[in-house]
């Protein structure tokens, strides 16, 4: 591997105006322990040989690159003469517990062991977060404690269910709009009030320094997989490596293998019910502003009060964005666009039909963005799109979406 | 310009008593509630006022101030009426001083130059924004510094002896100690750990120590002023005027203030 690690975040966790460390004080002292702590464990080859054993013998990485032949197929039509590209899928829907997840929470959940801390908290939206916090937990023998929005707790009974089987204690919150939001406020004081004995175990690149980076490292595997892969099948880099985008850590640890390289970036959010409607699509349509400990773009009102957020995905449903997204809007490295629930349904059924593959909700968005990334690209280009989940948990939704009585 | 957080200290340290600071959150339980409170908390025995700017995701609060944020956000209540409620209040002329706490992102919104502008125009002498730490605090603390606003940082009983020095290099006013590990709210023991986090503080400044977070009946009041300069009484006070009827608010307010301060009939007949 030759990749350049990027050069972002600074020492004081800052990418460029955004990122920090906005938190109360009460959790500076933790935030230092993290960071030292995680900078040792970084420079331990006991603890990088563990975290590699159990991604092969317990995750199941690596995750295949699966080249979509149909569904390339079936996009290039539209294009003619002209050809459409090779698309590549980046199989996290097939790590265990079905989503990218896994890798950050089980990474995590080792660096809270060596750092003694028995008691893990964590927030959750779609549930993924929560189901793989509370595996890694279980694998581990640490106690584990999920909050969870009590909308989201309705809306993702599956989860709630498969959380508590694995030894989670489930927290509903029914603070603010009961979404992710609010359940990472309260992650985050639960953390305030035990932050002696307690690891906060984040989902995504968002939060106070050093969680956007730390995660970002962790997830890093599937862009060095994905791009050793690619380069494996085609000799050459992709044109496109594409992904969505909620707090944003599927799509930072595809891009952070790229950064580099002349690759296009293309992040997808959630457009909800359309973008002058209810939406979640933090960068396209919203401002910067602080919310949980980091400054990044926001979906806030005049006031700088936050506002609901809204999509089908519930792992989309969030009105902030990692910092290092935000970044790379601003500098212009990555593009952000976005997909509505209508859309997203039919890149679920295209996926479906063309490959016999069922996507999560949240990675619909990606795949349903391409026929437009197609229709501006040829027969010679490629794209890496990253499967980041599959759709077992969102057979309910689907189904009540297409107006089908299960 | 005269000083009235350095003018309080003076004359509460010459009395050997602390501070008392209420806290409420402006522009609630209705918007234009606070000057009532305000007075009453004065005719109460209260030295200064912490006001709460709402924001919608309070991380540091608990369920108490959150509930009470949500209702004066569903009024329409953010930073301008906020200033404007302290304006209201410096117009009936009272002269203790006016703390605003809250969240970083409504002042981003508002401005940080214009908001410590408007600020310290409707009255306000000092800043408590429990989100921004010393080290993303400076878009704040160099124009509020300029307009002779204090900047209130916090400190914890995790905080490090390296954290304690860099806040009290970047402070004015007071600091402002959090008595546990924890979000704002009533407790009913407090820590026993108070005593000697304060004293580690005051081997690294000469500013006074308020001190906060969950102090709720006059006991704890009367031990927690034993070692701090100013104690900060919130979510209890909340609870106070939330329970009082409309009708009765505002002496309510008062007994409760007075009780706090050990001035209510019982504790003035054993003080003397």
């Amino acid at each position: 591997m030759t990749t350049t690690l990027p050069p972002m975040p600074d020492e004081r966790g800052h990418f460029g105006e955004f990122g920090g460390k906005y938190v109360p004080e009460t959790l500076m002292p933790a935030l230092t322990e993290l960071e030292a702590a995680y900078d040792a464990a970084m420079l331990d080859p006991t603890f990088r040989g563990e975290l590699d054993h159990l991604l092969r013998t317990y995750v199941g990485r690596p995750t295949p690159l699966t080249y979509a032949a149909r569904l390339s197929a079936h996009l290039a039509e539209a294009n003619g003469a002209r050809g459409g590209p090779k698309i590549y899928l980046k199989r996290e829907d097939l790590a265990h517990t079905g989503a990218h997840k896994i890798n950050a929470a089980l990474a995590q959940a080792l660096l809270a062991r060596r750092m003694g801390k028995q008691r893990i908290v964590a927030e959750t939206g779609a549930g993924q977060h929560g189901v793989a916090t509370a595996t890694a937990c279980a694998l581990l023998g640490l106690q584990c404690i999920v909050y969870m929005g009590s909308e989201d707790v309705r809306r993702q009974s599956l989860n709630v269910f498969r959380m508590k089987l694995l030894g989670a204690e489930v927290r509903p919150v029914d603070a603010g709009s009961r979404t992710l939001k609010d359940a990472i406020n309260e992650a985050i004081r639960d953390w305030v009030t035990n932050v002696r004995d307690t690891y906060y175990l984040l989902g995504s690149v968002v939060g106070p320094h050093p969680y956007p980076a730390m995660v970002r490292e962790f997830q890093s595997v599937i862009g060095i997989e994905a791009r050793e892969q690619v380069l494996a099948a085609e000799g050459r880099l992709p044109t496109v490596a594409i992904a969505c985008v909620g707090g944003g850590s599927n799509a930072m640890g595809l891009f952070s293998a790229f950064l580099d390289d002349p690759v296009r970036l293309v992040g997808v959010e959630a457009a909800g019910e359309g973008l002058e409607a209810r939406h979640a699509a933090t960068l396209s349509k919203g401002r910067p502003g602080v919310l949980h400990g980091a400054r990044s773009y926001l979906l806030q009102d005049a006031d700088g009060q936050l506002i609901e957020a809204h999509s089908i995905s519930a792992g989309l449903d969030y009105p902030g964005v990692g910092p290092e997204h935000s970044w790379l809007k601003t500098s212009e490295r990555a593009e952000y666009v976005a997909i509505t629930d209508v859309e997203a349904l039919a890149g679920f059924q295209m996926l479906c039909g063309t490959e016999g593959i069922i996507p999560a909700l949240e990675s619909s968005h990606a795949v349903a963005y391409l026929p437009k990334l197609v229709a501006g690209l040829g027969g010679n280009d490629l794209v890496v799109l990253n499967l980041s989940g599959r759709g077992d948990k969102d057979m309910g939704t689907v189904a009540a979406a297409l107006g089908v009585t299960l | 310009m005269s000083d009235r957080l350095a003018e309080m200290f003076a004359r509460t340290h010459a009395l050997g008593r602390p501070a008392l600071i209420p806290f409420v959150p402006g522009g609630w339980p209705e918007p234009d509630a606070t000057l009532q409170i305000a007075l009453a908390a004065v005719a109460g025995g209260a030295d200064a006022l912490e006001i709460g700017m709402p924001f919608s995701d309070p991380l540091a609060d608990g369920a108490t101030n959150q509930l009470a944020y949500q209702q004066a956000l569903a009024q329409g209540v953010s930073v301008p009426k906020v200033l404007a409620a302290v304006r209201e209040i410096r117009g009936a002329g009272v002269s203790i001083p006016l703390l605003l706490m809250g969240y970083c992102n409504p002042l981003l919104a508002y401005g940080m130059d214009r908001f410590v502008h408007d600020a310290a125009e409707a009255g306000v002498d000092g800043l408590i924004i429990v989100d921004l730490p010393p080290e993303e605090a400076a878009e704040l603390e160099v124009p509020a510094r300029a307009a002779g606003l204090h900047l209130v940082y916090l400190l914890a009983p995790t905080s490090t002896l390296d954290r304690i020095a860099l806040v009290a290099a970047h402070a004015s006013g007071f600091i402002y100690c959090v008595s546990v590990a924890g979000v704002t709210g009533s407790r009913t023991a407090l820590s026993d750990e108070v005593p000697a986090f304060l004293a580690r503080v005051r081997q690294e400044t000469d500013l006074p120590l308020a001190i906060g977070f969950g102090i709720s009946t006059p006991e704890q009041v009367e031990v927690m002023g034993r070692v701090a300069d100013a104690v900060v009484v919130g979510s209890a006070f909340v609870q106070a005027v939330e329970a009082a009827p409309l009708e009765r608010r505002a002496e309510t307010v008062r007994a409760f203030v007075e009780g706090l301060a050990g001035r209510d009939g019982r504790a003035a007949a054993t003080a003397d």
